[in-house]
């Protein structure tokens, strides 16, 4: 993984790029396919006793999507992270065999279920996600569109809102149906976000982090600094309140203020957040008796009179029979009755694959998620500028906090919400949007791991910027800290340039600059 | 950035772990609750969905599962529906499961502990779990016949095989088709069991077993046994026949049916009052033997008892003799079998069996084998020796005395040609203004019991005559009877 030799003292080394040729990636990719196709022959065999229909179109399509990217990223992002393709591939063939699994089953409450239509959304959305690896060459290119994304983004979240549009499924009202097809923005929102939080974060670090008074060993911020953060606050709120989804809420509010605690290193924020964040759900839950009712729920989804309530705790008692059926093995593909539980395809495909997998299943899939979420953070540790450690970091923990929310509803660890679990459940929208997250991540670890054409430390970069010698070892190590204050010779330097965010280290320590401090 | 990046990366480390750790709660510490409330289908779905072992009677079987194509898999099917209702019991989507569909529920769905040598072999074979099959000792001649004699009339039959205990017939009328609560429609099921729980006449509960009626004249046989068990009487003791008794610390007179004289002298044998029923002689000699002595000789003949067979009985009830409010009274009215003294038919057939077995009691049961699907016996159902109600000799008094009530009694309706039948009629008041229930049981031949039988039939009885019981009830048993010992 070492991409660039350690130098020898005193001495300039031409960096040589060596692309890798990516085979861990080839191989894991056809493990991955094996685990996905296999499930596919599972479940064709375990229902019809047969392999399914277009097993081979489908089996050939999943191959084919996983062949093309690993070519893609040979050719546009060769060393860029190698296991979070498979990892991907793996999840979304699997989700596709228990969609597959539960339209065989052919119970009437799982006429929902379509995995021909979310096979082609798959496709879909890793062809639109090698596109952006193929034309999107660097990741901070889209620093450009720090404040176009966070218009996006909110025109998005509101479009539910719209009369006309907007459409209101079980409750909440998240939907958007244009032209016969239904969308779900927020998880479209959630990308323009990310980007947009990265981009405000990075160039307003300094005042967030600095300015106000200190109250109670808490650095409080400015007011007037706080100006975005409560329009963000407010339509996550908005959120809650207007489209009753307290999980995509839930997740913009979480993104939010994870960036602003990883951008600037004050947990003040989180605890304002927490708070900010903590007050709102509690308002909702007395003054919206929707809220409310998910509250109750969760505490007692075995009172009787809360089972039999319409809306109430019938579907998730029904997902902890599930999961309870299951038990450590799980009773094999075809063999149980996943069916019973509704949205058995979509919210609630976890406890489909807990009953026929088990446990052990369950575990696999969440390690197989972590590694996704972990490689994403490595990403984050790893690239050299500010934007694009807040984008992977943002990105990567969206997606933790989205497996969160969705398992830790349906195992009552957290009140219940409406959130897709990435690339398993049915649903276009969640699909597009988290195959983009995967293109992006990709892009930054390709760029957080490619080697530097610049030349190692005391060198004049072409374009003006120092460079410390990059290593990027197999632990994800931080490259070396560069000795404080000693700014390349004859090198102006730049405080903040936008494309390297993170020489802002040069000034250390930092707290010991008092700058932007009104009497 | 980096330092948060890594704690972030903690944090969602912890987050994890947490979605580890419930997800492991539920599925593996909640796992066996989750599975066994009852409002996890999934349980029923595992019950239909093996193939239920059928239950067996004389080589045919009575209930038996086959595959259908629907979300369930198999359909649970009765062959003779109503007729052996009582026997079977139900095994229903709607109202769960009965009699020996209940039982022997762990074997006939292959999940019972001593089978497990098949689950094993199945697991390692990949063969689809099959449940055991449960063959029954009812006799189906013995059935077809008790339930043809019972006709249209409300009542029950029970027939024993007095050395075993086997049940060689049950019926109970009005019966039910358990095959309409057993259908997979489950609105018609349900629209069906409602129906049933709240007919007047509740065709879901077996007369034969779960159903007490107070025994009449029957019981007399109790009050004999005691009687010759206490050494102070036998057979040809004659004792006081009244026109009309008069327990002591009371008022109230106790008539014989129709308010004759049992005797001119106003004094006959036991043997006599027991031929032609005599009311007051029993009710006299009830109270001249005492509560204890009653009761004692009840209980030895299986009242207050409840009975698995392998179902769950009804108990029969002889009141408490300690009971400060069983006066004197009330014990002559228990002599005759009235006031609360109240059985079951099988308990009837019970007494009878133990008279016809030299006093031994068997305890009753209807399982004769159970074979796994290879048909290896799994279990096999034995006689088993309840207590020694009576003496042999009190026995063999008892039977010539019953012997005399078919031959020149109250009972000659159940005589059969070239056998010797031994039995006893009886009339139980049971409601002012209703017509009493008519009561017969027997046992033959006399000389070497094969089968013992009784039989009620409500309201079947003339208050005006105990002749009228052994009337009605008394050729019914003589079907049983004969279907018995001709088969």
């Amino acid at each position: 993984m070492s991409a660039v030799e350690e130098a020898p003292a005193g001495r300039t080394v031409e960096p040589r790029e060596r692309r890798p040729f990516r085979l861990a990636e080839l191989f894991l990719l056809v493990l991955a396919l094996a685990g996905g196709i296999g499930a596919f022959a599972m479940v064709g065999r375990a229902t019809t006793g047969a392999l399914p229909e277009n097993f081979w179109l489908a089996s050939g399509m999943l191959a084919g999507v996983a062949l093309v990217g690993h070519v893609v990223l040979r050719i546009r992002a060769p060393w860029a992270d190698q296991v979070i393709l498979p990892a991907v591939v793996l999840l979304n063939g699997l989700g596709l065999a228990t969609i597959l699994r539960l339209e065989l089953s052919g119970a009437r409450n799982m006429a929902g279920a379509d995995a021909t239509s979310n096979a082609v959304y798959s496709l879909l959305g890793a062809l639109v996600a090698f596109a952006v690896l193929w034309f999107l060459r660097d990741h901070r290119s889209l620093r450009r569109f720090t404040y176009t994304a966070m218009i996006v983004g909110l025109v998005l979240v509101m479009l539910p809102l719209l009369p006309g549009i907007g459409q209101e499924i079980n409750g909440a009202r998240i939907w958007v149906r244009v032209a016969g097809m239904s969308m779900q923005p927020a998880e479209f929102a959630k990308i323009a976000f990310a980007v947009f939080f990265a981009g405000y974060l990075v160039t307003n670090r300094d005042t967030l982090t600095l300015a106000g008074k200190k109250v109670l060993g808490l650095q409080l911020p400015r007011v007037r600094d706080l100006g975005p953060i409560l329009i963000v606050w407010a339509a996550s709120l908005g959120v809650l309140v207007f489209e009753r989804d307290l999980g995509t809420s839930l997740l913009f509010f979480g993104l939010f203020v994870a960036l602003l605690y990883l951008a600037t290193e004050r947990f003040s924020w989180v605890l304002i957040g927490l708070a900010l964040f903590g007050a709102g759900a509690f308002f909702a839950a007395t003054l919206f008796p929707h809220v409310n009712a998910r509250m109750e729920v969760w505490l007692d989804p075995f009172d009787q009179a809360l089972y039999d309530r319409i809306g109430g705790s019938f579907q998730i008692v029904q997902g902890l029979f599930a999961l309870g059926a299951g038990g450590l093995f799980g009773t094999g593909w075809g063999e149980g009755y996943p069916h019973r539980v509704p949205y058995a395809y979509s919210d609630f495909i976890y406890t489909s694959i807990g009953e026929e997998l088990g446990l052990t299943g369950l575990l696999a899939l969440l390690i197989v998620y972590l590694l996704v979420v972990q490689r994403g953070l490595r990403t984050a540790l790893a690239v050299r500028d500010g934007f694009g450690k807040l984008l992977a970091g943002g990105l990567a923990f969206v997606m933790a906090l989205q497996v969160f929310v969705v398992v830790g509803g349906i195992t009552r660890l957290i009140p219940l919400t409406g959130l897709t679990l990435p690339f398993m459940a049915q649903g276009g929208s969640s699909l597009l949007a988290n195959w983009l997250v995967v293109a992006l991540l990709l892009r930054i670890s390709d760029s957080a791991r490619r080697p530097s054409a610049l030349p190692v430390r005391g060198q004049v970069a072409p374009g003006g910027a120092t460079h410390e010698p990059i290593v990027v070892g197999a632990d994800g190590a931080t490259p070396a800290r560069r000795p404080t204050g000693t700014p390349a010779s004859g090198t102006p330097l730049q405080r903040r340039s936008p494309a390297y965010g993170e020489t802002t280290e040069i000034i250390e320590p930092r707290s010991e600059t008092p700058r932007g401090e009104r009497p | 950035m980096n330092t948060t990046l890594r704690r972030l990366a903690s944090v969602v480390m912890v987050m994890f772990v947490a979605l580890m750790v419930s997800t492991t709660w539920i599925q593996f510490f909640q796992a066996d609750d989750l599975n066994n409330d009852n409002r996890n289908v999934r349980k029923i779905y595992a019950e239909y969905g093996t193939a239920r072992g059928p239950i067996v009677v004389g080589g045919e079987a009575v209930a038996s599962s086959t595959p259908v194509d629907d979300e369930f898999g198999y359909q649970r099917e009765y062959a003779h529906g109503p007729l052996y209702a009582p026997l079977t019991g139900y095994f229903s989507l709607v109202s769960g499961t009965s009699r020996i569909e209940d039982a022997e529920n762990d074997f006939l769905n292959g999940q019972a502990d001593a089978l497990w040598v098949d689950r094993l072999q199945n697991l390692l074979t990949g063969v689809d779990p099959q449940g055991s099959s449960v063959e029954l000792t009812i006799d189906p001649a013995a059935q077809q016949a008790a339930w043809d004699a019972l006709g249209d009339q409300r009542g029950a039959v029970v027939a024993l095989e007095p050395s075993t205990g086997r049940i060689l017939a049950m019926v109970s009328k009005p019966s039910f088709d358990p095959n309409e609560l057993a259908t997979h429609d489950t609105q018609a099921a349900n629209d069906r069991y409602e129906e049933l729980l709240n007919a007047e006449d509740d065709p879901l509960l077996s007369r034969a077993t779960h159903w007490t009626y107070p025994p009449g004249s029957t019981f007399k046989l109790v009050t004999a046994a005691a009687a010759i068990e206490s050494g102070q009487y036998d057979a040809g003791t004659v004792i006081d026949a009244p026109e009309t008794y008069t327990p002591p610390g009371t008022n109230r007179v106790i008539p014989n049916y129709g308010g004759a004289a049992c005797s001119p002298t106003d004094e006959q044998s036991l043997a006599d009052a027991l031929r032609i029923s005599c009311n007051t002689a029993f009710a006299r000699l009830g109270v001249d033997l005492g509560t204890e002595a009653l009761a004692e000789q009840a209980e030895a003949f299986g009242f207050n008892q409840r009975f698995d067979i392998p179902f769950n009985t009804y108990d029969s009830n002889f009141p408490d003799p300690e009971d400060p409010g069983f006066a004197d009274a009330f014990v002559a009215l228990s002599a005759i079998g009235q006031w609360e003294v109240t059985a079951t038919p099988l308990q009837v057939a019970m007494v009878a069996s133990a008279i016809a077995n030299d006093g031994e009691l068997m305890a009753p049961y209807s399982v004769d084998r159970i074979r796994d699907p290879e048909l290896e016996v799994v279990r096999e159902g034995s006689p088993r020796r309840l207590s020694q109600a009576i003496s042999a000799s009190t026995a063999d008094q008892l039977t010539e005395m019953m012997v005399g009530v078919v031959e020149d009694g109250s009972g000659t309706a159940a005589q059969i040609p070239g056998l010797t039948v031994a039995g006893k009629t009886g009339t139980a008041q049971w409601q002012d203004g209703r017509d009493p229930h008519a009561w017969f049981t027997a046992f033959a031949p006399a000389e070497d019991p094969q089968v013992a039988v009784a039989v009620v039939i409500e309201e079947g009885g003339d208050a005006g005559s105990e002749a009228t019981g052994g009337r009605v009830a008394a050729p019914v048993a003589k079907a049983v009877i004969e279907a018995v010992l001709n088969g």
